[in-house]
């Protein structure tokens, strides 16, 4: 377990601004409300074994959840484990209609005809994070059009790439 | 007319009582344990609609009914249906009282007990001869019904002699009493197939005969042999192996073994809990009830629990679920942890911690606060713990694989607050879950278990600290009846502990044992709780709650002792927190040990003590000793510390 050198760091981080934009600082700054002590120590990203992962300082060698994924190659993919962090630091979001969750929860893309609603200005290649109409987060995908693309798109137009869902737990 | 009515009048005067018992005992609600009389009650509205046909077997089943309700264990449809008969027959009485006055004002034939009256009427015409001579006709009549009643009690007895052979199973002739199958008969049952419905009535009728051996028992069979039987039958019927069926046997009464095998014949009710991590009780069930499911609240000891009738869709494949806003999990899985009661900011080890069902309602109650080691020692299950885990949002939780025995050796004894330790076990409590622990189970089995189990106990033990401010607590529960797997492990660890058993805080459930057939346990055992499913509908459960009083690993007897060991033990006692302080290392314990003896040796001298082995009192268990040393110096320290007993009341003197 050791802390990211300084690609890896850079590629993590790029990663997640994809889904979070400008709020990566909340990411890394967030004041650790868990483990014993009161004084809160910050998160931090540790590897361990190919894995990043994002635990509290205040326990250190002990891995946490959330983690994502290094593969050897050396791109990085955010797991489903991450999702409760990006869901609370999105900026882009994608709401479905109840019809249309149990669809992306099966690995479906989302179609427009499943759209509930979306942030402004997405730009393609941008990741979102899914969630249903009851702001319950289901999982994190890519966009494949912009917003104003996605208003003209007929309803069986892909709007996101299916990444990753609850499911897959 | 007032013949026509004192006639009318004259039967129900002459036999009031019986009547009058009856009229109370249909209108308000039978608090009588009878059976007979709960059925008919419920009949009775039945056969209220059929009077023509019964009439004459009203007046003869009236009287009946006397002798009758002596006899608590007739169960036949004859007696069902005479009762019937009679309660029908008293709400025409009743009905009559009511009614009869003004109807016989004017014409007897009109109203509603037409029928009656004209039949009572010609029945009274039978015994008397004229309307004319009143008390002649009276006594006549109170006569001729004395004897029809007496000839009634005579009957009933009969019938109840007929009865009991007639329901008699056992192969042959249907008038003999039941008796024990003969070898030969056992011999010809055990070559074909078992015959199901003989073994059922078979195990029925011994039941009832076990239950009250005095009065029922089969000819010429003891009551060993009618266990044997009973054990054999409910063996092949229910497919136990008699290892089992003899453990559940010595468990419980005839009856009562009855009622939990057919509990576990069937599933216990479905139920979820929520995560109060993500969302409360009542948000889930309005969005539950929206999908299309049937659900209550589970009960009023659960503010968190849910019960799932039925669903229209899969109760686990909902958003919800996976979601983690809910978790699958059966209601007497809950019991331990509230037990447990963790609080915010506790350090709590869960040491069989897969699939995480109670190590996610651990962090649903410290609100994520603290920290939760979460242990497991099976590799695959690993994989469902976390994925539990990460599924309802639990982050302040270290998963691990360790061997539970190992872990106050991996996390440092003395290191936690609470230990949660829901032992491996046979599952015998569980059958309903799982049909093949009904098979699989031995001696052996439970053996092991069971010194399995006593190791995983004192490890939990060692973990905690009795010096917490807030904890200090281990919760001991299995899914499993058996004694040797409940009590008795507890009542090991009490011996080789400092530990105290306290109240769990469940207000319901069943004490544990405090002495089960040849075992002695300590009088605080029952402050543990028993589950049973026929009791309590849920999976058969143990839980029991120590306290951790110090931080030594002696255990000690009685209040006399605490204070001898503190007295005597004042150097010891330096010693002893050097030796917490320094992890368990070889070295440092030898020198320890000898000097451990060496004090030893000066307080034996000082009480002057005849014990030849110089062992200390106060030794500490070592797990680098060998274990016979150890089992010999523990033997040595109970009998000084027993002698020390005996002679301090003489010192005191």
């Amino acid at each position: 377990m050791r802390p990211l050198d300084e690609n890896e760091t850079t590629v993590v981080f790029e990663k997640i601004f994809k889904f979070v934009g400008n709020n990566l600082k909340n990411i890394v700054e967030n004041p650790s409300h868990e483990g014993p002590e009161s004084d809160p120590g910050r998160y931090c990203f540790r590897l361990q074994k190919n894995r990043v992962y994002y635990a509290s300082e205040s326990l250190p060698g002990l891995p946490r959840d959330l983690h994502r994924e290094v593969h050897p190659r050396g791109s990085f993919h955010l797991t489903i484990m991450s999702l409760n962090l990006l869901a609370a630091n999105a900026k882009h979001k994608v709401w479905l209609k109840p019809t249309s969750e149990m669809s992306f929860l099966y690995g479906n893309h989302v179609l427009k005809g499943g759209l509930g609603r979306i942030t402004d200005s997405i730009v393609p290649g941008d990741g979102v994070v899914v969630f249903s109409m009851s702001d319950v987060p289901l999982g994190f995908g890519i966009a494949a059009k912009s917003t104003q693309d996605c208003r003209k798109l007929d309803p069986n137009g892909i709007v996101v790439l299916h990444q990753a869902d609850i499911e897959s737990i | 007319m007032v013949l026509t009515r004192s006639n009318k009048k004259a039967p129900k005067s002459q036999t009031p009582p019986p009547f009058k018992k009856l009229s109370k005992a249909q209108t308000p609600p039978v608090k009588k344990a009878e059976k007979p009389q709960t059925l008919t009650l419920k009949k009775g509205a039945k056969s209220q609609k059929k009077p023509p046909l019964k009439k004459q077997k009203k007046e003869d089943v009236v009287e009946e009914e006397d002798p009758l309700e002596e006899v608590s264990d007739v169960e036949s449809e004859d007696v069902d249906e005479s009762d019937d008969g009679e309660k029908g027959s008293n709400g025409f009485f009743s009905d009559d009282d009511d009614g009869e006055e003004e109807l016989l004002g004017d014409d007897f034939l009109d109203g509603s007990g037409d029928d009656e009256e004209e039949e009572r009427s010609d029945s009274d015409a039978a015994l008397s001869s004229d309307s004319d001579s009143d008390e002649e006709d009276i006594l006549k009549e109170s006569e001729a019904l004395d004897r029809a009643k007496a000839k009634e009690e005579e009957d009933a007895d009969a019938e109840l002699l007929d009865f009991n052979k007639e329901v008699g199973p056992d192969g042959e002739s249907e008038h003999d009493a039941f008796r024990m199958p003969t070898e030969e008969e056992l011999e010809e049952e055990s070559r074909g197939p078992p015959d199901l419905p003989l073994l059922q009535t078979r195990i029925k009728e011994i039941v009832r005969a076990l239950s009250n051996f005095n009065v029922l028992r089969p000819k010429g069979a003891s009551r060993k042999e009618c266990s044997e039987q009973l054990k054999a039958d409910l063996a092949s019927y229910y497919g136990y192996n008699t290892f089992l069926i003899g453990a559940l046997f010595e468990l419980f009464p005839p009856v009562e073994l009855m009622e939990i095998i057919e509990a576990f014949e069937k599933q216990r009710p479905t139920s979820i809990r929520t995560n109060t991590l993500k969302t409360r009780r009542r948000d889930l069930a309005d969005v539950l009830l929206n999908r299309g499911v049937n659900l209550d609240p589970l009960s009023k000891w659960s503010k968190v629990g849910l019960v799932v009738y039925d669903s229209q869709v899969p109760i686990g494949a909902t958003p919800e679920y996976l979601a983690g806003f809910y978790m699958l999990q059966g209601a007497s899985s809950f019991l331990p942890v509230m037990a447990l009661a963790p609080k915010e900011n506790e350090r709590i080890v869960d040491v069989a911690a897969a699939p995480g069902g109670k190590t996610t309602y651990v962090a649903a109650l410290m609100k994520n606060t603290g920290l939760i080691f979460a242990n497991e020692m099976k590799v695959p299950r690993l994989k469902s713990l976390t994925a539990n885990l990460h599924r309802m949002g639990v982050t302040n939780t270290i998963v691990c694989n360790y061997d539970g025995r190992e872990l106050p050796k991996v996390l440092g004894e003395k290191s936690v607050d609470r230990v949660l330790l829901d032992a491996p076990c046979s599952g015998t409590g569980v059958i309903s879950k799982d049909e093949s622990v009904k098979t699989s189970k031995s001696l052996e089995d439970i053996k092991r278990f069971a010194h399995l189990q006593k190791q995983l106990l004192l490890a939990a033990i060692d973990m905690v600290d009795a010096t917490s401010k807030t904890g200090g607590y281990i919760v001991y529960s299995t899914c499993s009846l058996m004694v040797a797997e409940n009590e008795a492990v507890i009542d090991y660890a009490l011996k080789k502990r400092n530990v105290q058993l306290v109240k769990t805080g469940l207000d319901f459930g069943q004490d544990g044992y405090k002495r089960f057939r040849e075992h002695r346990f300590h009088p605080s055992l029952k402050q543990t709780k028993r589950f049973y499913p026929h009791v309590h509908n849920m999976d058969g459960f143990f839980v029991a709650k120590l306290k951790k009083m110090s931080n030594m690993k002696q255990s000690l007897e009685d209040g006399e002792t605490v204070e001898q060991a503190d007295v005597s033990s004042d150097d010891d006692e330096a010693e002893e927190m050097e030796k917490h302080a320094v992890p368990n290392k070889q070295q440092p314990k030898e020198t320890k040990e000898n000097k451990i003896e060496r004090l030893a040796k000066s307080k034996e001298k000082k009480k002057g003590k005849k014990d030849g082995k110089s062992k200390s009192k106060n030794v500490e268990k070592k797990p680098k000793k060998k274990r016979s040393e150890w089992k010999k110096e523990i033997a040595q320290a109970r009998e000084e510390k027993r002698r020390a007993m005996r002679e301090k009341p003489k010192e005191k003197q």
